[in-house]
């Protein structure tokens, strides 16, 4: 199937076919093997996958279908219906034809059920005790390989288990858009390959794994860990970025093993990137906390609950008696299920009085404008007219937000405009602006076209075109169908840049509507429970607060908090008393590192609520272990501002708990108390007290509805989001793949009133704020001098952080930290490509590896996010939080 | 009987230098072309309409009417098939290497005729001195102003290529060979759309046509469709370029008039086959490729006609006739038939991709006298299984006819030769001592 | 990239502007450098990938589908042996008996000083002239034991230079013009 035939606009059911006798109704375009399987008819398939163009070529769908010149042997899968057409899938000839086919394909398989990994849940090896010859009428010699081989770093083939489906071959090249592995050879010889000096290593490898309906393609990580028989599993959502896509977690002796997309038509429609299907490798990671641990002077010691949380209420009890509320702040919570990040938002605000509460980490945007421009969903998005990104490399970002723009680029009209300092993995289909760190907002004000924009040093060119690009685009007014993604892609950028050109694009097309792609995996859901300064539960503000709230959650602070930034630099003044960490490693997340080091030698008492150890941990004063993805059940909130479950497969190591139970003791402790006892009655609280969530709770989110998740704030509109028949070869035994067979639900009301479409109005009082932002002026950093280069950090899929470095797989496939320079530049400098440089900032110097980079402006100069080894100096150590952009001398060692 | 009719594709074969462009021009080269462009394209297009000139590459489909079905749009092909890989046949071989100028006269007509944009012959690649000599006219048509723009004087411009295959038998099906020439794995393309002339090359609507098609071209237009039409008869029409092979005296090309000459003459006539070699029996004949059903003595009278052949049970394809004689081992040459088929399989679908290697390792078997008195049945119910019925034209269940071409030598050997293969099996060894 | 030398990349791109889309040129240019090197080294596979805009892996497994196509190195001059029906009907078997007898070596191997190759081909379309064989793609038959030791007799000495190139030479043939039509000849159908 084409993403055209992914609408979820409901199309008018007109022709009708009969398929084994029974009439039955279908959209023009269906295919029969689809239509077969909504009467209840499941023809048998390998090649075919509902996400992919059909290609019919394994020919085990053939069925008879009436034709002009009578009844023909046809593949099911590749047939669109047509009126009055007759398909027979059980006649004795389609029969003949489909076991026919099967035993072709056993000709050649190996016998090796039993130690393939695939064996239990094989397709082939199902097909083949249904219907399979009894015993085998081929007695000569199967086709030989050589054992399996590794084509990439996540992926194992094994040429004798191959049956040539093309599911793989096709994934790569359709759905990723990078053959990296293509057929080799012809006939009976045919293997898939990839090319032998470029091995397979693509982000979204693990996906042909999942699709392969044997076990030719096995990923390392699972390979050998369990038999499908005894696997448990649960149908989750992703933590592994803020896209959220649908998976199912399978645990085998309580342990997670593996991960599979799930088909979501809104999100991923069933792929996954690497790095969330084996992320999960994380949560056994040696590094994970499992007691308390307590300072009481020398070092952290092993502790009890209860002597941790006394140590946490007496410092909290003792800052709020000797320098009031303000003395105490969170930061981070972007790792939060919902629940807990409305617990701790209450514990913050209404319990203890501080409004200095930030989930973001000084990498993100203003919450306000997060949070008050118009949301677009992904499908909005992906059917967009026009897309601007701002500065974001998707594919290192968001990567399956990158796998379905891509394809609609590919497959669709959908333009996309790249403002970006580098060149990016959708500049290739994309009409691109290339400028220098800094001048973003300028960028985005001229090709709106603005006038009276200072254009100096901007390319003319590549201006004019995106301009034309954006005029040509034949918007509506208002700039409808226009839709721009937001985030911080380069971290050398500074925020307040980006929020100025989101805001003048608001200005400038009121009616466009906003993706942010803030990555963090539950961001999005930690702002709107009002982990931000001035926010409240269900993205309103202070002063936007519900007399329910004011009952609920009694006075509110004083004085409006300060975000992650600002208390870090109160911290570094010795305003700050007590700081809470929520999941976030302060020390080498924030990105200015120099000010997380003298912020936090300042503040006496660190309280980390973490799930591993970091750099943050061990400079703690109290750290409290917590369950983390996998080990607690809840909500979270993707980019699009969809609410959907993450369920708890395994129990936590040790004593940790879940992060709510945290907030709700600490304020037991300090004499207070949340209100709430269980899961269900935060999310009862939440459903009533945060606006944009109204009648949003677990039990809805957990409904009927919970594959789609559910689109806050849920809006009048009632569509048809129909769920997309799930693969049934690559998601074996998941509850919806025996859904399969029920017959499409229309605009069931009761999914329909959850079906409203994102960007109901967001409330007045953030409207204001982002009109404020946007009516000031653009925010430019100063042009630097010939010496300077100005550096653009940006972040990679594998890098240093603590989820990658946790997960065994992962770990070794991080990009190598470097900087990349223009070639012409490093010869100025006479440092060769591979060699070291000393790079030089107002505060410090660091050595370098460089990569010459031709692609690069040459003021431009590119270091990855994180530093080499944790602790190390790295690109957070040259960013001063103050600074528009940074700016660096090169110096050859 | 074989009727004195004038060659046409071959009537510059007596000449030495019959592909240099000054022989051409001395016979009447070019001629037709430059009478084509004083007609109409409808004209031209109607000339072919009357010759009802049958398509030489196998499938004997209307050239006429094929053009008339190209879907109307700003941009399409004309592609010539020259990739010439089925067993036994070697005529489209000899138009290249002789008379490459006639088959470059005879496209720049059809790409008049349909309006073509650009012209692509597709040549099978291990002819390597065929596509020196193609380049060689290919070039001069350029310097004569018979390729290029304003051809001739006239309003019509068009550019021609040459493009070498690189040895793979089914970019001979035109979908593969358009798949092929888009510079990708000779997959053929599933259908629908059924015809290139909906959709071909770069999903353009293309036209795509047998070398020896196009050389008959140059001729209709110069002598007008009813005088082709006049000669063979019923639906084949004209002379056809016959490649006779295996175990006869005179192996080689003739170039017949349609429907008149029969099998015997081809095989038998002292001018033509002149017999069986060492006067041996004949055995047995493929009438049409090695993708045709064989045919026994019982059809040797049996006139050189497409559609006879077809009620007969079999198919004139490309005009190959291989000729067995009584010392010939059945097995072995269905074997080695099948072992071909298995080889040029594209891969792509189940049954021919692993039925070909399937039934090719028995019939080895049978052949090296190592069968089992179930294989022969088990042989016939694998045919079924490519070929569901086994009957002619056959069913399929794959996505081109290469995969139900398997069983016709088997299906056909087994039904005529049932003895000699259950001799293999109980003798344990080739009766005929593997011939 | 430029594993090709500078006239063969020339060549590449010229090739290329004859068609409509760049990646129809893939096989010729697989041919070219075969012409240059013998056989498609994987240098040259990367070169072609950029020249025509795919990923080298989509050439190898394009290049690969192809029997011409070779990605190991072959000898100097290739016998291609048909034993397809025709020829199989004239004693073909026989003659690649003796074949591999004669040069010491099996189908798909290479004599030791890298001169010869044997392969067993499909039908040759030279079926009058079989048991026919091609060295490199040149058509030689019908041969018999003795006319092909005469034959190897002729390459090694040199005689055969001209009528047969180097392994991976196919048409000495240079197209002599561009495109030069540059119309749509359009027609209301
Ligand atoms: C397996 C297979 C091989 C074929 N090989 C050839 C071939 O070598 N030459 C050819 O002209 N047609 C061949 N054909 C037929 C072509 O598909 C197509 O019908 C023909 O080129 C049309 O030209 P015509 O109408 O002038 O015959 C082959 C078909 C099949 C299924
Ligand atoms: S039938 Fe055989 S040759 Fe034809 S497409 Fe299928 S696999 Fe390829
Ligand atoms: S041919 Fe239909 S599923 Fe493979």
């Amino acid at each position: 199937m084409t993403e055209l035939d992914m609408s979820t606009q409901e199309t008018p059911v007109t022709v009708s076919v009969t398929i084994d006798g029974n009439v039955v109704q279908a959209r023009p375009g269906e295919l029969i093997i689809e239509v077969a399987e909504r009467a209840g008819v499941f023809i048998p398939r390998f090649c075919y996958h509902p996400r992919m163009e059909p290609v019919g070529v394994c020919r085990m769908c053939l069925v008879e279908v009436s034709g002009p010149r009578g009844f023909s042997l046809q593949p099911s899968c590749y047939l669109h219906v047509a009126e009055g057409q007759e398909v027979i899938t059980n006649s004795p000839k389609a029969r003949k034809a489909q076991e026919g086919v099967l035993e072709f394909l056993l000709v050649n398989h190996p016998l090796d059920c039993p130690v393939c990994d695939k064996g239990g849940e094989c397709p082939l090896q199902d097909q083949t005790m249904a219907h399979g010859p009894g015993e085998t009428r081929f007695i000569e010699q199967k086709r030989h390989w050589p054992k399996p081989i590794d084509i990439g770093p996540l992926v194992s083939l094994d040429r004798e288990r191959c049956i040539q489906c093309a599911r793989c071959t096709r994934f790569a090249s359709e759905v990723a858009g990078e053959a990296l592995i293509d057929f080799a050879f012809r006939s009976s010889e045919i293997e898939v390959a990839p090319f032998a000096l470029e091995p397979f290593s693509s982000y979204f490898a693990g996906n042909t794994v999942q699709i392969c309906p044997v076990g030719a393609l096995t990923a390392p990580p699972y390979r050998f860990k369990s038999r499908p028989w005894d696997l448990e599993q649960a149908e989750s959502t992703c933590e592994g970025c803020a896209v959220g896509c649908r998976t199912v977690a399978q645990s085998s002796a309580g342990a997670l093993v593996r991960y599979l997309g799930v088909d979501v038509d809104g999100v991923n429609q069933s792929w996954l990137c690497d790095k969330g299907r084996y992320g999960f490798e994380a949560v056994h990671a040696s590094n994970r906390l499992s007691l308390p641990l307590l300072n009481r002077g020398e070092e952290l010691e092993e502790s009890t609950w209860h002597d941790a949380l006394l140590a946490v209420s007496d410092s909290v009890q003792e800052a709020l008696r000797e320098y009031g509320p303000s003395s105490i702040a969170f930061i981070g919570g972007a790792r939060l299920t919902n629940e807990d990040a409305f617990a701790f938002a209450k514990l913050a605000k209404a319990v203890i009085g501080t409004d200095s509460v930030d989930a973001q980490l000084g990498d993100g945007l203003p919450a306000e404008l997060v949070l008050g421009l118009p949301r677009a969903t992904i499908n909005e998005a992906v059917k967009a007219k026009v897309v601007i990104v701002l500065n974001q490399d998707l594919r290192e970002e968001l990567p399956v937000l990158f796998l379905r723009l891509r394809r609609s680029v590919v497959e669709k009209s959908t333009a996309v405009i790249d403002c970006s300092s580098v060149t990016t993995s959708l500049s290739k289909y994309a009409t691109s602006v290339r400028y220098v760190p800094g001048d973003l907002a300028r960028v985005v004000a001229l090709i709106s076209g603005e006038s009276n924009v200072d254009a100096l040093g901007l390319d003319q060119d590549q201006i004019e075109l995106a301009k034309m690009r954006l005029s040509a685009a034949g918007l509506g007014d208002g700039g409808e169908g226009l839709v721009i993604v937001c985030g911080r892609g380069d971290l050398g950028e500074s925020a307040s840049i980006v929020a100025s050109a989101a805001a003048t694009l608001h200005r400038l097309f009121p009616k466009a509507r906003f993706l942010s792609a803030l990555r963090r995996a539950n961001v999005h859901g930690a702002l709107d429970m009002g982990l931000a300064p001035g926010m409240l539960p269900g993205r309103v503000t202070f002063e936007e607060r519900s007399d329910a709230l004011v009952r609920a959650w009694g006075p509110m602070p004083a004085e409006r908090g300060s975000d992650a930034i600002g208390t870090l630099e109160a911290a570094a003044q010795g305003k700050i008393k007590v700081l809470f960490t929520l999941g976030a490693d302060v020390l080498s997340d924030v990105p200015d590192r120099d000010l997380a080091k003298r912020a936090l030698a300042k503040v006496p008492t660190v309280i980390a609520i973490a799930t591993h150890h970091d750099s943050t941990t061990s400079a703690a004063t109290v750290v409290l272990p917590v369950a983390g993805e996998g080990e607690r059940s809840g909500t979270v909130t993707n980019i699009e501002g969809r609410v959907a479950p993450t369920t708890q497969k395994i129990v936590p190591p040790g004593v940790s708990w879940p992060a709510w139970m945290v907030a709700a003791e600490i304020a037991r402790k300090i004499g207070s108390d949340l209100g709430f006892e269980s899961l269900f009655e935060i999310s009862e609280e939440i459903a009533a007290l945060a606006p944009a969530y109204h009648g949003v709770n677990l039990g809805l989110a957990n409904s009927d509805a919970r594959r789609e998740g559910v689109v806050v704030p849920v809006g009048p509109v009632a569509i048809d989001i129909r769920s997309r028949p799930l693969d049934p070869i690559a998601t074996p035994g998941i509850s919806s793949v025996e859904e399969q067979g029920a017959p499409i639900r229309l605009g069931k009301t009761a999914r329909a009133t959850l079906a409203g479409d994102a960007g109901l109005e967001s409330s007045g009082g953030l409207q204001r704020l982002v009109r404020a932002l946007g009516a000031a002026p653009l925010v430019v950093a100063p042009r630097a001098d010939s010496y300077t280069y100005r550096l653009s950090i940006r972040r990679t899929l594998y890098d240093q952080g603590t989820l990658v470095q946790s997960s065994s797989s992962l770990a070794p496939l991080r990009a190598p930290f470097a900087l990349r320079v223009h070639p012409q530049e490093l010869a100025r400098l006479g440092v060769k490509d591979g060699e070291e440089l000393m790079i030089r900032t107002s505060r410090l110097a660091i050595r370098v590896n460089v990569i010459a980079d031709a692609d690069l402006a040459r003021q431009v100069v590119v270091l990855g996010a994180r530093a080499e080894e944790a602790g190390t100096f790295g690109a957070f150590d040259l960013i001063d939080a103050q600074e528009l952009v940074v700016d660096v001398r090169l110096e050859s060692i | 009987m074989i009727t004195n009719a004038a060659p046409i594709v071959t009537r510059r074969m007596g000449y030495e230098d019959s592909h240099k462009l000054s022989r051409y021009l001395e016979t009447g080269g070019y001629d037709g072309f430059k009478k084509a462009l004083t007609m109409s394209r409808e004209d031209v297009a109607d000339q072919v309409n009357r010759a009802s000139l049958l398509g030489r590459g196998g499938a004997g489909f209307p050239a006429g009417r094929k053009w008339s079905m190209l879907r109307s749009a700003t941009t399409s092909y004309l592609v010539i098939n020259g990739d010439e890989s089925e067993p036994a046949t070697f005529k489209d071989h000899l138009l290249v290497e002789r008379d490459p100028h006639q088959i470059i006269e005879g496209a720049l007509i059809c790409a008049y005729a349909i309006g073509a944009s650009q012209i692509f012959i597709f040549c099978r690649g291990e002819f390597a001195l065929g596509l020196e000599r193609l380049q060689q006219a290919c070039n001069e048509a350029y310097e004569i102003g018979a390729i290029g723009k304003s051809i001739f004087g006239s309003s019509f411009s068009i550019d021609l290529v040459i493009h070498p295959g690189a040895g793979a038998y089914i970019c001979g099906e035109e979908t593969a060979l358009l798949e092929s020439l888009e510079g990708k794995r000779g997959f053929p393309r599933i259908k629908p759309p059924f015809f290139p002339a909906v959709q071909g090359l770069y999903g353009a609507p293309t036209v795509v046509n047998n070398i020896e098609t196009m050389s008959n071209l140059p001729w209709i237009v110069l002598n007008g469709g009813d005088a082709f039409a006049a000669l063979g008869e019923g639906s084949s029409t004209g002379t056809r370029l016959f490649a006779l092979s295996g175990r006869v005296n005179r192996p080689g090309w003739y170039e017949l008039e349609m429907s008149k000459t029969t099998f015997r003459d081809l095989i038998f006539d002292p001018t033509l086959g002149a017999g069986v070699k060492e006067g041996r029996a004949l055995k047995a004949f493929i009438p049409g490729g090695v993708s045709a059903p064989w045919f026994g003595p019982g059809e040797l009278d049996l006139g050189l006609d497409q559609d006879a052949v077809g009620k007969a049970g079999s198919m004139l394809g490309s005009g190959s006739v291989v000729v067995m004689d009584e010392s010939t081992c059945v097995v072995r040459a269905a074997w080695r038939i099948t072992r071909f088929f298995s080889r040029e399989s594209c891969g792509q679908c189940t049954p021919c991709r692993e039925g070909g290697g399937w039934l090719e390792q028995i019939l080895r078997r049978i052949e090296e006298g190592k069968g089992r008195e179930t294989d022969l049945d088990l042989l016939m119910d694998v045919c079924d299984n490519l070929a569901p019925g086994l009957t002619w034209p056959p069913q399929q269940t794959t996505i081109c006819v290469l995969g139900p071409s398997i069983p016709s030598s088997i299906a056909s050997s087994i039904r005529m030769f049932r003895d000699e293969y259950h001799a293999h099996i109980r003798e344990g060894r080739c009766p005929m001592g593997s011939r | 990239m430029a594993h090709l030398n500078s006239e063969n990349l020339e060549r590449a791109t010229r090739l290329i502007a004859l068609y409509p889309k760049d990646r129809s040129a893939l096989i010729p240019l697989c041919h070219l450098a075969q012409s240059q090197d013998g056989f498609l080294t994987e240098e040259a596979i990367q070169d072609i990938a950029e020249l025509v805009g795919v990923t080298p892996a989509e050439v190898y497994g394009t290049a690969t589908f192809y029997d011409m196509l070779h990605t190991e190195p072959v000898g100097k001059y290739v016998f291609a042996m048909c034993t397809n029906i025709a020829c199989l009907l004239n004693g073909a078997f026989e003659l690649l008996e003796h074949a591999q007898h004669r040069l010491g070596v099996h189908v798909g191997q290479t004599t030791k000083d890298g001169m010869f190759t044997i392969e067993e081909a499909e039908c040759l379309a030279a079926c009058d002239t079989a048991p026919c064989i091609q060295v490199n793609h040149r058509f030689f038959g019908p041969l018999a034991a003795e006319s092909f030791d005469a034959l190897v007799g002729d390459l090694e000495s040199g005689r055969l230079d001209d009528v047969v190139p180097p392994h991976g030479v196919l048409s000495r043939v240079e197209r002599s013009v561009g495109l030069v039509a540059d119309t749509e000849n359009e027609v209301a159908r």
